[in-house]
């Protein structure tokens, strides 16, 4: 033991390997000395343990295991006299000093715990959750344990049903934008996801990818050769033998080919048995077969992929979801053979489809067609689908949030405006018939009779779409901060109004670390529209501020009251 | 329903009717009680077949001597199983509502491709090498030679049909393509000869155009169908074409190398016959010194083809001396083989008619006029003595015979255009000899002179005027009904000008303008974008298409195509065109969404539907004019302006809009559905184009959406569907497009009713 190091922590009576001795928790290093002797039994530097683990709650033993980056480790018994409390305190000592001691000498990207790497892992997932974390815990509106706690509970939640396949977009090829390096080369962004899709789309790439790498290739020259082949490039034709992917795009058109031949299942649909005619070459005047020298090649081989690529991507959603389909009989039977024994039992499917076909729904009285049940989407992500919809809070008028401080007032007179309203509508529950409803709505779009004159400069035209994107981020963290802060209300306990004041604070750093700047880089940069954008932002700030004062009033002169009462 | 057309009892299989389905049948009605042709018009999605098939049913029962059989003909295989699918929804109805058995019998007639069941020959996919095996089992000499020896392989399935089959009828009823195929199974019979057989009897036939407007196959299977028949050609729009096509023959330099293998072949089978069994070739001298006609008693298994000339035109009398002989008559082919090879030896384009032809003819190779016109009928003659199995095998020798024919019998009408090379590759020499037929009005007379009534109908004749001039007849009814609705469901617009203002028109000087192209594609960006589902696009041609969607792709508008939904292109590989539409279909169905880039007079422009969500919106890329600098074409309109003063333009016009409305046409197949139908030309908006629309479609044309910008016409789009996302019940439709029996029979709605339906030319 160097006399250079301190000893940050001495815990005696620790059993390693059937010897008692004392470990020491160092400036560097984990060490230990069996009793009686000078020398170090283990030695172990921080920087080499990898992580830390501790027994169960309720084992006999209280021990304590470290693992090292090399995977070996060392487990430690803590045999206090005392008994297993003070076993369980020993340990505890050095799992904090470990826990400690430990993040400063691991690489940085390394995730220190489970947990953290869970959050991380939900930060990663979810877009929206992780520009919530950037708004309010970087810019330190709110700590992060209460963010974690209160803000990404729901995220937590959903994280425990069950994953979504994620389907694959048919433009993932084209998403890959290359961009030039300034120095002749091209520069392709690729992105798990797009692996992903690639992988999912064109199985051969994937068999080929598990071949090459990282035996022959290491992941950035497979990639970089892939793009660079002509299998990627759309007019695959003279595909060198010497292109690893000439193998994939044979696989491709075998595949294609293999489809084509086991027949179309749908008879409306297979053109090559509309013609009715069996002549021979040479009857008619239009051309038997098209004339390949007329059209360029290259384009023909084009299309022959766009066609290819839809195909497989559609493929590549599908055979994981065989339930998706809408039960059209169209997916049940896409192996169909072609012995004579089954050509005779397609017919009723056939039939089916012809009758569906030919019925008019409409003329008849009983109207057989049942609609299948609807397909129920379950979205990751609404926001992502809806994209744009911003949560607005309904009710955000002045007028409401002043006459708020008699909200039993107010209730009434809505109830008694409400009942008017219905009985001068004779107690119909619709008032407009949604036919007129939509053609009204239709007349006031852009377009529309009532538009004549509207010019469609819009804002969302002046304001540029990463202006867009950046003000959306602060309604939602806003909304999100505005959500807690009025779920306080009425805050019928200390803990509450302790939550109260500590939302308050937090809307008020958020205003001005986030809300500020940004209106002041709106002034500086689009003056045209400064006050517009962020107008709406205020009035809700406003009204929170108003309702958090006149809670503070009315506390400092009704909480006597109440307590007395109490 | 039962209703009362004009004092006809008509059985409708539904509840209610549509306005102009009633229309319709009072037309109809009235062209049968006169005997005479009819010309109509319906729009697609109205119930034009079950409405056909109800009324003239109804009048067959009621008059069963003036009227014993309908002929039903259509176009495509799966539109020939549709009908039938109709028809016995009908007959079913038909038989509770009287409450008498059915005794009617409704028969679909094929090809032997979608008949066979033969366990072997009906796994081949050609037509014609089903055909040609099938002969191989079946034809008479065959048969005989299985007699003798039970090596010799025949099909089961016709030697029983043969024997037991043929004095019994098939019971009454609608047998469709699989019902035939399971009666066959069931008794052991050959479903193809069953058909062929049936169709004599039957009360109702279903077959496609071929069989009654082709007269090589017309003489084989319909010659002997009852006068007192009432013919509908249904999707009768492109009629003229198939009448020209029936009647034309060409000839490439690979035929004529075929056929001189053919010639050799004959030559030592001949010889060879000559040798064994020079009985049988004087037999058939014999046959042919007496006469052709009265020897005939071939069976209806060893012909494939008849004469490809008109019953009427073909000669009574005995072939002519000099190719009488077997070795003559095969001599006499090769002259004139080599008479067509030479002729196919020319540096540049010849264009004659068949009398010069056969003048040159004379000259050159001393053929004459007259046994050339026996050619057709010898050869078949000669292949029958030799007893050839597979007479695929000497389809190119039949063609050329049939040329010979078709030649010498036609003087007018017909064209000769001979050229050396395709003019879009001057430098390949691919020589084609085309013999064209200029004249629709040529096949399809016979029919018109045969049959009392003949019905020609489709969801697109616009301008009606023109069918009576290029068909040369006169029909007695002639009348277009427009949909009535009560809602807008459709939304024709004319986009005629880009975001940008520049023009959008695909006419030839600047289809391959950048601005163009780009505005094309940015239209049908956005239309992808707030279209839900199927969004169709239709091109002029495929070289159009392919070249589109090359610039397309540079720009960068496939790629913003990709990000809203999946894309499938048409290509002139059928099969794979196929494999696309099947998961076009699959990607409307799990909700993705698709564009299909398609072709105007392609064949999924001709046969494929888009009802419903498989086509939301459906975009007309420029006018589709037909090639305008083809030869034959030319040839026809100058035939056409000098026998019909139909003006070149006129023509080319018509042409041109009737494909339009057909591919414009294909999006909406329904009153329940609804769709958008964008025409992206700015020449659409010109008066004698706009005019030539169907009245359907027109009629929701309103000058305000004659020129639109993109942005305008998306606009538009976002309006009218969320109008139409609203639900629509059979309540909102009634009284105004669909019409109860009461509502029928009070006058005042009836009144209302036809009125509102009819357009009367």
């Amino acid at each position: 033991m160097s006399s250079s190091e301190d000893v940050l922590l001495q815990v005696n009576e620790v059993r390693y390997k059937k010897g008692d001795g004392t470990l020491y928790a160092m400036n560097e290093r984990l060490a230990w000395i069996l009793e009686g002797k000078d020398t170090v039994s283990v030695s172990h530097r921080y920087a080499d343990i990898k992580t830390q683990k501790i027994s169960p709650v309720g084992k006999p033993k209280i021990q304590l295991q470290v693992v090292l980056n090399d995977g070996t480790t060392s487990t430690f018994h803590f045999v206090n006299k005392l008994g297993p409390e003070a076993q369980i305190k020993d340990r505890d000592v050095v799992k904090e000093l470990l826990q400690q001691q430990l993040p400063r000498y691991q690489a940085p990207a390394r995730p220190i715990n489970k947990e953290l790497e869970e959050k991380n892992r939900l930060l990663s997932q979810n877009p929206s959750l992780l520009q919530l974390y950037k708004d309010l815990v970087i810019t330190q509106v709110i700590t992060a344990d209460e963010f974690w706690v209160k803000h990404a509970t729901k995220f937590m939640q959903k994280q425990k049903a069950q994953a979504q396949e994620i389907g694959v977009s048919g433009a993932f090829l084209a998403d890959i934008k290359p961009q030039t390096d300034g120095c002749n080369g091209l520069k392709y962004n690729l992105t798990p996801d797009i692996i992903e899709s690639i992988f999912k789309t064109y199985p051969a790439v994937r068999t080929k990818y598990m071949e090459h790498v990282p035996i022959k290739l290491s992941e950035t020259e497979f990639w970089t050769k892939f793009f660079q082949s002509h299998y990627f490039h759309r007019d695959r034709i003279n595909a060198g033998t010497k292109d690893l992917f000439t193998e994939c795009a044979k696989l491709d058109d075998q595949e294609l080919k293999q489809d084509i031949n086991s027949g179309i299942s749908d008879p409306l649909v297979d053109i090559t048995g509309f013609e009715d005619t069996s002549l021979a070459e040479g009857y008619g005047i239009t051309p038997d077969k098209p004339s390949s020298s007329g059209g360029n090649i290259v384009h023909q081989s084009m299309i022959k992929r766009f066609n290819q690529h839809s195909i497989m991507v559609l493929k590549a959603c599908q055979e994981k979801e065989p339930t998706q389909s809408n039960g059209d009989g169209l997916q049940s039977n896409s192996g169909s053979t072609t012995s004579s024994d089954t050509s005779l039992k397609p017919p009723e499917e056939k039939r089916m489809r012809l009758i569906e076909k030919v019925t008019y729904e409409d003329l008849d009285s009983t109207s057989t067609v049942q609609s299948a049940p609807p397909l129920r989407l379950n979205f990751g992500q609404v926001e992502g689908y809806l994209q744009g919809s911003t949560p607005q809070s309904a009710y955000s008028t002045e007028a409401y949030h002043s006459s708020q401080a008699d909200p039993k007032l107010r209730r009434d007179e809505f109830r008694k405006e409400l009942s008017l309203w219905y009985t001068s509508h004779g107690g119909q529950s619709t008032l407009v018939r949604p036919a007129a409803a939509v053609s009204a709505l239709g007349e006031l779009t852009p377009g529309g009779e009532l538009m004549k004159g509207f010019i469609a400069e819009s804002q969302a035209q002046l304001v540029p779409s990463d202006l867009q994107l950046e003000l959306r981020n602060l309604y939602i963290s806003m909304c999100e901060l505005l959500r807690h802060f009025y779920a306080c209300f009425p805050p019928t306990n200390p803990q509450l109004e302790e939550k109260v004041v500590k939302m308050y604070e937090a809307i008020n750093r958020f205003h001005a670390t986030r809300l500020t700047p940004f209106e002041d880089r709106v002034r500086a940069e689009f003056s045209p529209i400064r006050h517009h954008l962020t107008s709406h932002l205020h009035q809700l700030i406003a009204a929170a501020y108003r309702r958090f004062d006149t809670w503070k009033m009315r506390q400092k002169t009704g909480r006597p009251l109440s307590l007395n009462k109490m | 329903m039962k209703l009362s057309v004009d004092g006809l009892i008509v059985y409708f299989p539904y509840d209610y009717i549509y306005p102009e389905q009633y229309a319709y049948m009072m037309e109809l009605k009235r062209g049968l009680d006169a005997k005479g042709h009819c010309l109509l018009e319906m729009p697609s999605g109205t119930g034009k077949t079950t409405t056909l098939l109800s009324l003239i049913v109804a009048y067959m029962i009621e008059n069963p001597f003036s009227v014993v059989k309908l002929i039903y003909c259509s176009r495509t295989v799966p539109e020939i199983e549709k009908v039938m699918e109709e028809m016995k929804r009908l007959l079913s109805y038909i038989e509770k509502e009287r409450g008498v058995p059915n005794t009617m019998t409704g028969v679909v007639l094929s090809s032997r491709k979608n008949l066979c069941i033969h366990p072997q020959v009906s796994k081949e996919r050609e037509g014609k090498v089903v055909d040609g095996r099938c002969h191989s089992l079946t034809a008479s000499y065959i048969r005989e030679r299985h007699k003798a020896d039970e090596s010799v392989p025949v099909c089961t399935f016709y030697d029983n049909y043969d024997i037991e089959g043929r004095e019994g009828t098939i019971p009454p009823g609608v047998y469709n393509l699989d019902d035939l195929k399971m009666y066959g199974q069931k008794m052991g019979w050959c479903p193809y000869f069953i058909a062929r057989q049936t169709i004599l009897h039957a009360q109702i036939v279903v077959y496609s155009y071929h069989y009654l407007l082709d007269p090589k196959i017309a003489e084989v299977v319909s010659k002997e169908l009852s006068r007192n028949a009432v013919v509908v050609f249904d999707e009768a729009h492109n009629i003229d074409n198939v009448c020209i096509d029936s009647m034309s023959v060409k000839i490439t330099r690979r035929i004529i190398d075929k056929c001189t293998q053919n010639l050799q072949f004959l030559e030592t089978a001949v010889k060879e016959m000559r040798e064994t069994d020079e009985a049988g070739l004087q037999n058939e001298y014999e046959r042919l010194v007496e006469g052709l006609r009265q020897a005939n008693e071939e069976r209806e298994s060893d012909v494939i083809l008849a004469n490809p000339v008109l019953p009427n035109e073909i000669l009574q009398e005995a072939v002519p001396g000099n190719i009488r002989t077997a070795e003559h008559f095969v001599s006499f082919l090769k002259r004139f083989v080599e008479y067509l090879k030479t002729r196919l030896r020319v540096q540049h384009v010849v264009q004659e008619s068949s009398a010069g032809f056969l003048k040159d003819c004379l000259e050159k190779v001393c053929i004459q006029r007259k046994p050339l016109r026996f050619c057709a009928e010898r050869l078949s003659s000669l292949l029958r003595t030799l007893e050839i199995a597979d007479l695929t095998d000497f389809s190119p020798l039949t063609l050329i015979t049939h040329l010979a024919t078709l030649v010498s019998t036609y003087t007018k009408g017909f064209s000769i255009i001979v050229e050396p090379f395709d003019d879009k590759n001057p430098t390949v020499s691919n020589p084609i000899l085309y013999f064209s037929c200029l004249d629709s009005s040529i096949a399809i007379k016979p029919v018109f002179e045969r049959f009392q009534s003949v019905v020609i109908t489709s969801g697109t004749l616009s301008p009606l005027d023109m069918y009576p001039k290029i068909l040369d007849f006169h029909p007695v009814i002639m009348s277009s009904f427009t949909m009535t609705l009560a809602r807008p469901c459709l939304l024709p617009m004319i986009v005629s000008k880009g975001n940008d203002q520049v023009a959008i028109s695909s006419r030839y000087e600047t289809r391959e303008d950048v601005a163009v192209v780009r505005n094309y594609g940015q239209l049908l960006v956005e239309v992808a974008s707030v279209v839900p589902d199927g969004v169709v696009c239709f091109f002029t041609s495929y070289l159009y298409l392919e070249s589109v969607v090359a610039s397309w792709y540079d720009q960068g508008v496939i790629s913003n195509l990709q990000r809203h939904k999946l894309l499938f292109i048409e290509t002139q590989d059928s099969a794979e065109t196929s494999l696309a539409l099947l998961n076009y279909i699959k990607a409307c169905d799990t909700g993705r969404g698709a564009v299909l880039l398609s072709v105007a007079r392609g064949k999924v422009s001709e046969g494929v539907d888009f009802d419903h969500h498989l086509g939301r919106a459906v975009l007309m890329f420029g006018i589709p004019y037909v090639y305008t600098q083809s030869r034959i074409l030319r040839a026809r309109l100058e035939y056409l302006r000098d026998q019909f003063q139909i003006r070149e333009n006129d023509f080319l016009t018509f042409d041109a809009m009737r494909h339009a409305a057909q591919c414009i046409g294909r999006v909406l197949r329904g009153k329940t559905d609804y769709g958008i139908m964008i025409f992206a030309d700015k020449r659409f908006s010109r008066s004698d184009k706009r005019s030539k629309i169907p009245k359907w479609i027109q009629e929701y044309l309103s000058d305000n959406l004659c020129n639109l910008s993109t942005e305008e016409c998306i606009q538009m789009c976002k309006r009218f569907l969320r109008k139409m996302a609203q639900p629509f019940t059979q309540e909102d439709q009634m009284g105004v497009s669909l019409l109860t029996l009461e509502q029928l029979e009070n006058e005042e709605w009836m009144k209302k009713a036809e009125q509102k339906a009819h357009a009367q030319i």
